[in-house]
């Protein structure tokens, strides 16, 4: 893509001055997708004639003297458990090939109100089950920065197509980390919201108690910008909270002077030596910026990753039950109904899905609940209230996102524990209901990229977008480049 | 299976080492059918994530309230008033089976006799 170089911001301050159409940001989009994903599979679904009808649009809104959106003619990447009404919406699972969801999701309307084209729906981890998008079945997305290297997960595709450069901005979802930590992996930009904040209705449900949609971008600048056209209330959905969501954007330059950091050890201490590198330099940074840096110990986060794996399952064991071959997707038909949602579920389900619906099935079971699941929802308390301890002294906490840089295809997949503790820094924030993001800073000695995560409590994703772009600005390396 | 986790039986129990039998009435419980190969590769894979697991079950968390869910949002209510829904024609399109506007599926239960 030309304009590879090209953030949202600018993109859309283009678009609407007039100076470039719609129509060729969104060829160029699909060009670039056209020549280079063959090779990284970032998409599931390219939205060719979708996109360019979107950008006409655009381009005669602005003809007709009309406000085509904060982000008009930015091409923008859909996670594939994003419900698109009449577009085949899979999650990367057999089990719902093919079907065209009756409706969109609040974010996909959102998002086409505000100008954006949607360009493709992006691969994961089916059911955004993992942390490497190997779980898809339709095959693995690559890492830009690294062939044989996994772009992270479970939002792998959206992640690689920004690092790409085929899409400035895109969408993913977030239950335990999946944003952020191929957001690390890949080089980018990824934040996920506080719980609550945007809107889940049309997003695929996976852990309905963590799950939660948000950014991928080149910059902070342009992640608050999307944050902003996503974020707020929205009637669809039970779980939203019922006001508006302040504006983040204008304010991401206010800078760090004064602000309380605590490097939380906790999130660092296990992690790779490059990483914890890399962490410590953006907390130098910080502090030459004027915040307040310390070091912080929450040793109740250790227990996350247990807890997480037990509550994740189980929401997800029941949230899959209605994948039963009656109203929707594959059927595998049978003598009698119960054979037939067997036959269906067993040819339809990939074996990490499996996993982890037999994992929360056990773990919600009679006699077992409270050892487990009742357990793991204490533990849920505990971070809570250790968390507000720690920002009774800390006004944001720094961490690693990731224990390494991106790991080779085919490392990990055999080995389902190895895979979870990629989650390790990233699923606290998840169980709090909290904000946090992974923003680029440097490289590893094996030269791949390295995202240092902010944390702060919930509702001040300002405050965190702020942190983030102090800590961009220190980088010391741009990540970018990968598509080249 | 071990004793006592016949349905019905809601005594908390200490966890023990899952066993094959375990996952075979699980999987059944979750309608999915494993080969003999699954049963034993998923109950190795199942026991080392609930051996990590044991730190939490061994905690002594007595005096905390259980957390369900992040953020302290009460029930979100609305009038009850007549709004437009999805589509049927729509949404049964995406069926795999439908008669007379209603989703079909095979018989459920025995054959009448």
């Amino acid at each position: 893509m030309s304009d590879g170089t090209m953030g949202a911001v600018e993109l859309a301050a283009a678009v609407r001055s007039g100076a470039r159409s719609a129509r060729a940001v969104t060829e160029e989009a699909l060009a670039a997708v056209a020549a280079r994903d063959d090779e990284l599979h970032c998409f599931l679904r390219v939205l060719g004639d979708e996109a360019l009808e979107q950008a006409d649009a655009v381009d005669a809104a602005v003809a007709r003297g009309q406000d085509p959106g904060p982000l008009a003619g930015v091409p923008v990447g859909l996670k594939d458990n994003l419900c698109t009404r009449g577009i085949p919406t899979t999650c990367a699972s057999r089990i719902l090939d093919g079907w065209r969801p009756p409706y969109d999701a609040t974010v996909v309307r959102m998002l086409r109100q505000a100008g954006a084209i949607a360009v493709g729906k992006t691969n994961m981890d089916e059911f955004a089950m993992g942390s490497s998008t190997e779980n898809s079945a339709f095959g693995p997305t690559r890492n830009p920065h690294g062939r044989d290297r996994v772009p992270g997960g479970s939002s792998g595709g959206s992640a690689a197509a920004v690092a790409a450069g085929f899409t400035p901005i895109g969408l993913g979802s977030d239950t335990g980390g999946s944003i952020r930590q191929p957001a690390a992996l890949c080089g980018v930009v990824g934040m996920k919201p506080t719980y609550g904040r945007v809107s889940r209705y049309g997003l695929v449900a996976f852990a309905s108690s963590l799950d939660q949609i948000g950014p991928f971008a080149t910059t902070v600048e342009d992640a608050a910008l999307l944050f902003d056209v996503i974020a707020g209330h929205d009637p669809l959905d039970s779980t939203s909270l019922p006001y508006p969501s302040p504006p983040t954007f204008e304010s991401t330059g206010a800078g760090s002077e004064g602000v309380r950091v605590g490097v939380c050890t906790d999130l660092i201490d296990g992690c790779a030596p490059d990483v914890v590198a890399r962490v410590r330099e953006a907390a130098d940074a910080l502090s030459a910026a004027g915040a307040k840096v310390e070091e912080i110990r929450i040793p109740e986060l250790a227990y996350g990753l247990s807890a997480y794996y037990l509550i994740a399952p189980a929401e997800a064991s029941s949230n899959l039950a209605r994948y039963d071959g009656v109203r929707y997707g594959l059927r595998v038909d049978a003598e009698d109904a119960a054979a037939m949602n067997t036959a269906t579920r067993t040819a339809g389900f990939g074996a990490e899905v499996k996993r982890r619906i037999m994992l929360g099935t056990y773990a919600l079971s009679a006699g077992y609940y409270d050892a487990y699941y009742a357990q793991a929802q204490r533990v849920r308390t505990l971070v809570l209230e250790a968390f507000a301890r720690a920002y009774a002294s800390c006004d944001v906490l720094l961490g690693a996102t990731a224990p390494t840089t991106a790991f080779a295809l085919g490392e990990k997949v055999d080995d389902p524990m190895a895979m979870y503790m990629n989650d390790v820094c990233t699923i606290p924030s998840n169980l709090a209901g909290h904000p946090a993001l992974s923003v680029p800073f440097g490289t590893g000695g094996d030269g791949l990229p390295i995202g240092v995560q902010v944390l702060a409590p919930a509702l001040a994703e300002g405050l965190l977008f702020q942190v983030a772009r102090v800590v961009e600005a220190a980088a010391p390396s741009p990540a970018g480049g990968a598509g080249q | 299976m071990s004793e006592g986790t016949e349905p019905g039986h809601h005594a908390r129990r200490t966890p023990g080492k899952l066993s094959p039998e375990e996952v075979v009435h699980v999987a059944a419980l979750a309608r999915l059918a494993l080969t003999d190969a699954e049963v034993e590769l998923f109950t190795a894979q199942l026991r080392t994530v609930l051996d990590h697991a044991a730190d939490v079950a061994a905690l002594d968390l007595s005096h905390l309230a259980p957390t369900a869910h992040p953020l302290p949002v009460a029930n979100a209510l609305r009038p009850d008033e007549p709004r437009p829904s999805l589509d049927r024609e729509e949404v049964l399109a995406a069926a795999p089976s439908v008669e007379d506007n209603r989703f079909r599926v095979p018989r459920i239960g025995a054959p009448a006799p």
